[in-house]
């Protein structure tokens, strides 16, 4: 065995992040094609003309349709999905990037604004599951 | 003989961008941002650069689906703004400089580092935010762009040693390049943030201010910055900062700070703003 500079485990450590690998890339690869598919206004109007219809081009689970009717951020990412392809779907939606990410945190996007107004979050607590620190 | 005459590192928040484009870059909360970027606007007039290297990440605009590469380098005559879901940003197109890609593609290769050449791509506001933060309000961009692109997304990304290496293996090919050409190379990306989780909106201050302090003397603690602890300490995107090390690493070993601005927020992230020079460079 190589050795590495850190069990490739404590990737998994931290608190309320989901690292996104190659395997998860793969896993949401037709739902990162479906938000990449809103980088075209004629698709944008498409999909909001009728969303499930639009969806049903795209070879996504029947779990990411419904997250992405729902627009439940953190159940894509647990179904694979990374930030940089969601927030085609929530610029689509005329979303600030701010609102999107809010979303998963519990707060509503005004408390999220004025905690990141105040200083954003503190990592003390958040660095470790394990840790506690 | 071409010449690295400075390097820039900047954040690329997106909502920089649309703040600027919207003309909101005067309101209360936006101010205090553009603000930190006034001297540098000004010293790039005087400075006037051929060509900026531009380390950047796509942002799922033009890779990360069907190809993750993990340097590519943008050998374009241009490349266009992307549309990243709310219409392309009204700014110039950004005109690439074939000849040093092409250098750059040769002698990085030959130095052991496997590029992947991009001959088309869009560039996002990783590449676009940057350029007007630097630029502002312009026809055109006033100097030529190479986009050198890296995943720091999809794990594992490279380490920051490997990007410090890449650094390295760009001045030396720079210096090779016959063309007198006046070249900067700017770092992007940072400081901290996390888009994702209820972890969101982390912000670290301290971990920042030490990177920033780490790039004039301590540059051999910065190396050693692992994956982890970027993600630890700086948040899941955090760790763009590894991109700031190959702008550092073209720089050789001593630096002049000539300009440094830290803010916190813009939206979700910490605002890191640095000018160094190559201390060889830097008249009294």
């Amino acid at each position: 065995m190589r050795t590495r500079l850190y069990p490739l485990e404590d990737l998994n450590d931290i608190p309320g992040t989901t690292v996104f690998t190659a395997k998860r890339s793969r896993e949401a690869y037709h739902l990162h094609k479906f938000c990449m598919s809103l980088m075209d206004a004629a698709n944008r109007e498409a999909f909001k003309a009728d969303e499930r219809a639009y969806l049903a081009r795209f070879r996504m689970s029947e779990e990411q349709n419904q997250a992405v009717l729902e627009r439940d951020f953190n159940r894509l990412i647990d179904l694979g999905g990374n930030i940089y392809f969601l927030v085609k779907l929530s610029n689509t939606d005329g979303w600030s990037t701010q609102k999107a990410v809010s979303s998963m945190t519990g707060m509503t996007a005004d408390e999220y604004a004025a905690m990141m107004r105040a200083g954003g979050r503190s990592p003390e607590g958040q660095r470790s599951k394990r840790e506690g620190n | 003989m071409a010449r690295i005459t400075a390097g820039v590192a900047t954040s690329h928040v997106p909502a920089i961008g649309a703040a600027f484009d919207q003309g909101r870059a005067g309101d209360d909360y936006w101010k205090p941002v553009f603000d930190g970027y006034e001297w540098v606007k000004q010293w790039e007039k005087q400075e006037k650069p051929d060509v900026v290297i531009l380390c950047y990440n796509d942002h799922a605009s033009a890779m990360m689906l069907d190809v993750v590469p993990t340097f590519a380098l943008g050998m374009a005559e241009e490349f266009i703004p992307a549309d990243e879901g709310w219409g392309q940003r009204p700014v110039p197109v950004v005109q690439g400089h074939i000849e040093l890609a092409s250098h750059l593609a040769e002698q990085l290769v030959i130095d052991e580092f496997d590029l992947t050449l991009m001959n088309n791509m869009d560039v996002d506001h990783g590449c676009t935010v940057p350029l007007s933060l630097m630029f502002g309000q312009v026809d055109e961009w006033p100097c030529r762009v190479i986009p050198l692109a890296v995943n720091v997304t999809q794990f594992p990304t490279p380490s920051g040693n490997r990007c410090w290496m890449l650094g390295e293996a760009i001045a030396h090919a720079v210096e090779s390049f016959p063309e007198d050409l006046n070249v900067q190379i700017w770092g992007t990306g940072g400081m901290s943030h996390q888009l994702q989780g209820p972890r969101a909106g982390l912000i670290n201050p301290e971990f920042d201010n030490a990177f920033l302090d780490g790039l004039i003397d301590d540059t051999d603690r910065l190396r050693a910055i692992t994956r982890l602890e970027y993600l630890r300490e700086s948040g899941s995107e955090g760790i763009e900062l590894i991109m700031w090390l190959i702008m550092r690493a073209a720089l050789g070993k001593d630096v002049e700070q000539l300009h440094r601005f830290y803010h916190v927020p813009a939206s979700n992230t910490a605002v890191g703003h640095i000018v160094l020079r190559p201390r060889e460079l830097v008249t009294a």
